[in-house]
């Protein structure tokens, strides 16, 4: 079964982590601080930015004013608070473990 | 799809793909039609021109990822079954392609024994049936499951989940002794159980200290079941022929009763299709809270996505004037306000019993 091994070993790696950590943007977008590591794409840092400051300018129009915005996805939590017109955002993933523990809670 | 079973095999490695094909083409009962793909933008052009049952794929793969490609094709083919083959055994990515919707995650076998349990996995999943059935035991309905553990006179806890909805049916010694399901115990919760017609199951450790609640022998819940499901089914055929107007008229009293749940202040259901607003209780204008509503969700739909995190589950909002919960829920997507000291647990709490009682 050596062939069998060779197929089980890992190859380098090419798919994005999600990981753990923080960031902060300014009211334009422009990503502030960041613990991220520098292997997560700046590219999707300011596209979730993007996203929840939208979010915060929209609830606004609609006269209802966030300061917080909590996201639950599948495999991902994402906080964000809102900073004088910017934002922190936390990212926590989500593993099958704290699913099946909420189910049971 | 008639003839045999049509897998496609994704892999970004030539030898690998050579092995596998042969593998399950020639040692599988049924035989079936394996295509290869060495790369993810193939893989998805095959899907496209053509019938599948099955795609089996890497995670590891240049350019376009096995995730990326996962998320597509869960979304464009819902019917086809998803099995992920790679050597990364790191929690995060199994948790991520579950939370896609693949069917199943394996880790590359590395033994005739592991290669054996792979090709019967892969056999028992191509035998399934499309639809309807409960995941969990091959082609099999719920009654058969509890036939089958009372035949055998097992103590166990059954545990159902159908989406948001969850039920437990507790059998002691071959007896059915207990059911809960959301707002029923005892015999109720058992009928409301088996008027799910999908959903997956699991078997918990029997509880042998439950208190018995349900005396009746399990033939007899189960011919009381079929016979209620029956009678339901005759009458659901009338107001369906009301149309819309029967729709709104319900939705709206099911909104007037989730507004007496503890702390909801406001209560909004939007058309998930055309997003226009379907009902609402204590807002006077419903229009802007629609709107944002619609833009907020999908926003992060489209992040989650992107990030390949699976479904939006729940979007939570905290300002001055109030909190507000965005949830989807089947045909429709709710918004639910309340005030801005409701802890997040009741929160939470609340939320569960309007997502379950609006699903039911």
């Amino acid at each position: 079964m050596g062939l069998l091994s060779f197929f089980s070993k890992a190859k380098a790696d090419r798919l994005m982590r999600l990981p753990s950590g923080s960031f902060t943007l300014d009211r334009e977008g422009k990503v502030m601080t960041s613990t991220l590591p520098q292997s997560f794409p700046a590219a999707q840092m300011r596209e979730i930015g993007q996203r929840v400051l939208a979010s915060f300018q929209a609830a606004k129009k609609a006269q209802m004013p966030l300061s917080e915005i909590i996201i639950y996805y599948a495999a991902l939590k994402l906080l964000a608070r809102e900073l004088r017109g910017g934002a922190i955002i936390f990212l926590m993933p989500q593993s099958l473990n704290q699913s099946l523990k909420k189910t049971n809670n | 799809m008639s003839g045999p079973p049509k897998i496609l095999l994704l892999d970004d490695d030539q030898d690998f793909l050579d092995l596998y094909r042969e593998m399950l083409s020639q040692h599988l009962s049924s035989l079936p039609d394996v295509r290869v793909a060495s790369s993810g933008s193939r893989g998805l052009a095959m899907l496209e021109s053509e019938p599948f049952n099955m795609l089996i794929v890497d995670l590891n793969m240049p350019k376009m990822d096995g995730l990326q490609v996962l998320s597509i094709a869960r979304r464009k083919y819902p019917e086809l079954r998803l099995v992920v083959l790679t050597a990364i055994r790191e929690e995060q990515f199994r948790t991520r392609a579950y939370a896609m919707g693949v069917d199943q995650y394996w880790i590359k076998p590395e033994s005739d024994q592991e290669v054996g349990l792979f090709m019967e996995s892969i056999e028992s999943l191509l035998n399934r049936e499309a639809s309807g059935g409960f995941r969990g035991v091959q082609s099999k309905s719920l009654v058969d499951i509890i036939q089958l553990e009372c035949l055998s006179q097992s103590s166990t806890v059954l545990k159902i989940t159908n989406g948001i909805l969850e039920g437990k049916i507790w059998i002691q010694n071959g007896e059915v002794i207990d059911a809960e399901a959301p707002e029923a115990t005892a015999e109720p919760a058992f009928g409301k159980i088996l008027a799910w017609k999908t959903g997956s199951f699991e078997n918990l450790p029997p509880e042998p200290d439950r208190v018995r609640t349900i005396f009746t022998s399990y033939q007899g819940l189960l011919l009381n079941t079929a016979q209620a499901l029956d009678e339901a089914a005759s009458q659901v055929a009338l107001p369906a022929l009301a149309g819309d107007g029967a729709d709104v008229a319900t939705s709206a009293q099911l909104l007037a009763d989730l507004s007496q749940l503890n702390g909801v202040e406001f209560l909004l259901a939007v058309s998930a299709s055309n997003h226009e607003a379907q009902n609402f209780w204590g807002l006077e204008n419903p229009k802007p809270m629609a709107d944002w509503m619609h833009e907020t969700m999908d926003n992060f739909r489209t992040l989650g996505e992107r990030l390949q995190v699976g479904q939006m589950q729940q979007v939570v909002g905290t300002g001055p004037q109030r909190k507000v919960a965005l949830a989807p829920c089947g045909k429709s997507e709710l918004c639910v306000g309340f005030p801005p000291s409701l802890s997040a647990d009741q929160l939470r709490d609340t939320m569960k019993s309007i997502l379950t009682k609006w699903a039911s």
